[in-house]
């Protein structure tokens, strides 16, 4: 299972309290663990990346294991730590607003 | 018993007034959907405990919220909103041609007889249709398709479809308003747009007198008399009596004509209201006093309402959305302003209170008159 960690907005959102667990086929890449994203919570879709192009958020960025994954293709598969299950996925809202 | 519920959307987050029918205690609940802009709420005419409200973030985009019971709890509805067909491009700041692109959600306008059928005015302009309770949203290309499309510009703060009217005598016919591009009307439910901008006078734009470019900010309309119009535009308050065919300005005495809101009496439609606003670069009353101006002849003879509002160091906006007017007898009028407050008044702008204050920025500000 692979461990998710949504930005505070976006759990209201999708009224989860805690990181989310989600089924994605193997290998997981950013773009199948998005696609998981929205589909166990569709009021998500749109919020993280473009309903038709998929293209990201402008404002929200992808980290794992100390890396930010924003600016790779959404075929990158994740660290292996994160297909483990031992580091989560994080989605956040990036730092703006002064 | 009657009562009013008042739905303030603010830049961080809804609230819900309520009161009865005396209007003088007030049930302040919020914020609902805290940190999120929430440009516009709306309940149906012919179900007051649905509500649909337009929820966006700079960070997350848009995300679309319906209530069922008279905005207690609140489910995600529909938030994808895709033009029809290819986009094409409207006029950039500069004039360049810019490719259209969904920003925001405006302005939601719910069906006159059915719960389920909802409107959606959005950035960049265009018109929605939603026939499933919010579920699904689908364009009405019309509107985009008039030939005058690639002429649109933005005003300042986008090039948004902010005012949707529906023609309560006509099922078929309809007005929306677009900054910057005029006023627009259907008569065949939505598949042909004309532009209804003959009489406005712009001095901003190269042609004064063009078939669109006019920055309206906002259109009004009693429902007994949808053949008549009123308008603030960027500068000048107008009017038509031929739905839009023909504007005049009706102006007046105003001391300024700038402004953003406007809104008619539940039971006099030549009395009008709004609050003028200094300048187009200066957002604010003039001379520090928050003053709404009344017309009861449908304009060019106005009085000053100041009882009850700030008079001194009072430098506050009025978004366009920002002003409503509830179906009691005597009603009440409401708006809401940048600085947090929501000013009613229950004896048709005579004196006003305010019945919150020191809210985030309001956007937006409708009443339900609950029966």
């Amino acid at each position: 299972m692979i461990r998710v960690v949504l930005p505070p907005h976006l759990k209201v959102l999708a009224h989860v309290q805690d990181e989310v667990l989600l089924h994605v086929e193997d290998p997981p890449t950013i773009g199948s663990i998005l696609d998981a994203v929205e589909s166990q919570y569709p009021m998500l879709a749109g919020t993280i990346r473009d309903h038709v192009t998929h293209k990201r958020r402008p404002f929200v960025r992808f980290f794992a294991c100390e890396e930010d994954l924003s600016h790779v293709s959404s075929d990158t598969v994740v660290p292996a730590a994160v297909i483990a299950g031992k580091e989560p996925f994080l989605i956040v809202g990036a730092l703006a607003g002064g | 018993m009657s009562g009013v519920r008042v739905l303030a959307g603010t830049r961080k987050g809804a609230f819900i007034l309520t009161s009865d029918g005396a209007r003088k205690q007030w049930d302040v609940k919020g914020p609902y959907f805290g940190g999120w802009e929430m440009y516009h709420i709306k309940g149906s005419p012919v179900d007051s405990n649905r509500i649909y409200a337009s929820q966006s973030s700079g960070w997350f985009g848009q995300t679309m919220q319906r209530s069922d019971d008279g905005g207690k709890t609140w489910v995600p509805i529909g938030n994808k909103f895709v033009y029809d067909g290819v986009p094409g491009t409207h006029q950039w700041y500069d004039g360049t041609p810019h490719p259209w692109e969904f920003k925001r959600v405006w302005h939601l306008e719910p069906s006159l007889t059915d719960p389920d059928l909802v409107y959606a005015g959005v950035e960049d302009a265009a018109i929605f249709r939603s026939t499933d309770g919010g579920m699904t949203w689908a364009e009405m290309p019309g509107l985009r398709g008039h030939g005058s499309g690639p002429r649109w510009q933005p005003g300042a703060g986008g090039l948004c479809l902010h005012t949707i009217l529906l023609d309560p005598q006509k099922a078929q016919r309809m007005f929306i308003a677009i900054s910057a591009a005029g006023a627009f009307r259907t008569d065949d439910g939505g598949d042909t747009w004309t532009a209804i901008n003959q009489g406005l006078r712009s001095q901003y734009i190269p042609d004064p007198n063009a078939e669109v470019g006019h920055c309206v900010h906002r259109l009004a309309m009693h429902r007994s008399r949808p053949d008549t119009l009123f308008m603030q535009k960027h500068w000048d308050v107008m009017r038509t009596d031929n739905a839009g065919d023909r504007w005049t300005e009706v102006s007046g005495n105003l001391p300024t004509d700038f402004g953003f809101v406007i809104d008619v009496h539940a039971h006099e439609p030549e009395t009008i209201y709004v609050v003028p606003i200094k300048s187009d670069s200066e957002h604010y009353p003039l001379d520090g006093a928050l003053r709404v101006y009344r017309s009861r002849t449908g304009g060019n003879e106005w009085e000053p309402l100041t009882r009850g509002l700030p008079q001194e160091n009072c430098f506050v906006n009025v978004l366009r959305d920002s002003m409503s007017i509830d179906q009691l007898d005597p009603c009440g009028i409401y708006f809401g302003t940048t600085g947090g407050q929501v000013y009613a008044s229950d004896n048709g702008g005579d004196s006003w209170t305010a019945i919150v204050h020191d809210l985030p920025p309001v956007l937006s500000v409708e009443v339900q008159t609950l029966s």
